[in-house]
């Protein structure tokens, strides 16, 4: 198998989109928790155990 | 097989498995200036729209609308990459500039556009969502693979995809197409031609050398200013449908009536030009002033709608 050495700047722009992605996965994950309790409503934390 | 040394392993050719694009790239596939119209027409629609909305869910269904904006940009750059390589404008896009493959941008835009349209339809309504998903598709679709290349009236058909996201902003509150709404795009629309040969007339050579028949390439420079003064009075009469329509007030009414004869006479100058001029400071004038009034008309839509909203005023 052959290797690829990533350049410097490739890494630089690896990281970039990394960091992006995380940053949207993370909003993300906050926006559909907040959008089940507008929809569902906070009555969904009175159910009983 | 070609492997990079860390985790991009298993990847097929080497040339596919390193990205130059950065995170900026990426978002330089959205066309972030379309998509701050975008944004901000769709905002005055939500905003303007009978009826309420949650913050929270207006907040998302302007996210998704705009997401399905930039999806629909990254598809026509992944189209248009051939010809954006001719012209000085577009050059320096992440594809031509070969930061982006095609192919990434393809999957880019195609996985926007799925993903807008089911959040606005699962979070919103689904109207809105089949809304966003047809303005996608005229964009990506009917403007860039068919209208942009074969006929000097694309920019004229293809502008009611850049007129869409009022209409799709008041369907988030109302579930509803409405004669209002239809009024607020048809100011997007008819501003569209004058403002984007205002733009052809200065760049015309740009888009003969990349072989795309916009109005002053086919039909000649007199023809085009013609027709830009024909859509600047459209245009102007459309600006103060609002208030004839009784859904905006007075005062937004005199604003638009200014903003409209202002865009009348930089069209005027524009006609006054004489053909083969080459600095062509009228045309650039008009485009610059084009801008200035959709962001004026619109901003002054959105002050009319929030006092009357919030203070109960009509002025």
């Amino acid at each position: 198998m052959d290797e690829v050495e990533l350049t410097e700047q490739q890494k630089k722009a690896r990281r970039s989109r990394s960091v992006a992605l995380g940053v949207v996965l993370a909003v993300l994950a906050v926006m559909f928790y907040v959008v089940t309790i507008i929809k569902v409503g906070p009555g969904i934390f009175d159910r009983p155990m | 097989m070609a492997m990079t040394n860390e985790h991009d392993a298993m990847t097929a050719p080497a040339s596919a498995a390193v990205l130059d694009g950065d995170a900026r790239d990426f978002f330089a596939l959205l066309k972030p200036r379309v998509m701050s119209l975008v944004v901000f027409t769709a905002l005055v629609g939500l905003l303007m729209a009978p009826g309420e909305i949650h913050p929270v869910i207006g907040f998302i269904a302007i996210l998704a609308i705009a997401v399905g904006g930039g999806a629909s940009g990254a598809l026509n750059m992944w189209y248009d990459a051939d010809i954006d390589l001719l012209m000085g404008r577009t050059a320096k896009r992440p594809i031509p500039a070969g930061r982006i493959s095609s192919e990434t941008t393809l999957a880019f835009g195609l996985f926007l556009s799925v993903f807008s349209v089911a959040t606005l339809g699962l979070m919103v309504n689904w109207l809105s969502a089949g809304l966003l998903a047809f303005t996608i598709f005229f964009y990506a679709v009917v403007y860039t693979m068919w209208l942009k290349r074969s006929t000097p009236q694309n920019i004229v058909i293809g502008g009611a995809a850049g007129a869409f996201p009022p209409i799709i902003g008041w369907a988030c509150v109302t579930n509803s197409i409405s004669l209002e709404s239809i009024a607020l795009f048809a100011i997007v629309f008819l501003w569209t031609p004058a403002h984007f040969w205002a733009l052809a007339l200065f760049k015309s050579e740009d888009y003969g050398r990349a072989g795309v028949p916009m109005l002053p390439n086919v039909a000649g420079e007199r023809t085009t200013k013609n027709q830009i003064v024909l859509y600047a009075v459209l245009t102007a009469i459309s600006g103060v449908v609002p208030t004839l329509m009784g859904f905006a007030g007075i005062a937004y009414g005199v604003i638009a009536a200014v903003l409209g004869a202002a865009f009348i006479w930089y069209s005027i100058q524009v006609w006054r030009m004489p053909d083969g001029d080459k600095k062509m400071i009228p045309a650039k004038k008009l485009f610059g002033y084009s801008l200035l009034y959709l962001f004026a008309i619109f901003t002054a839509l959105l002050v009319d709608a929030l006092v009357a909203k919030f203070f109960g005023l009509v002025v």
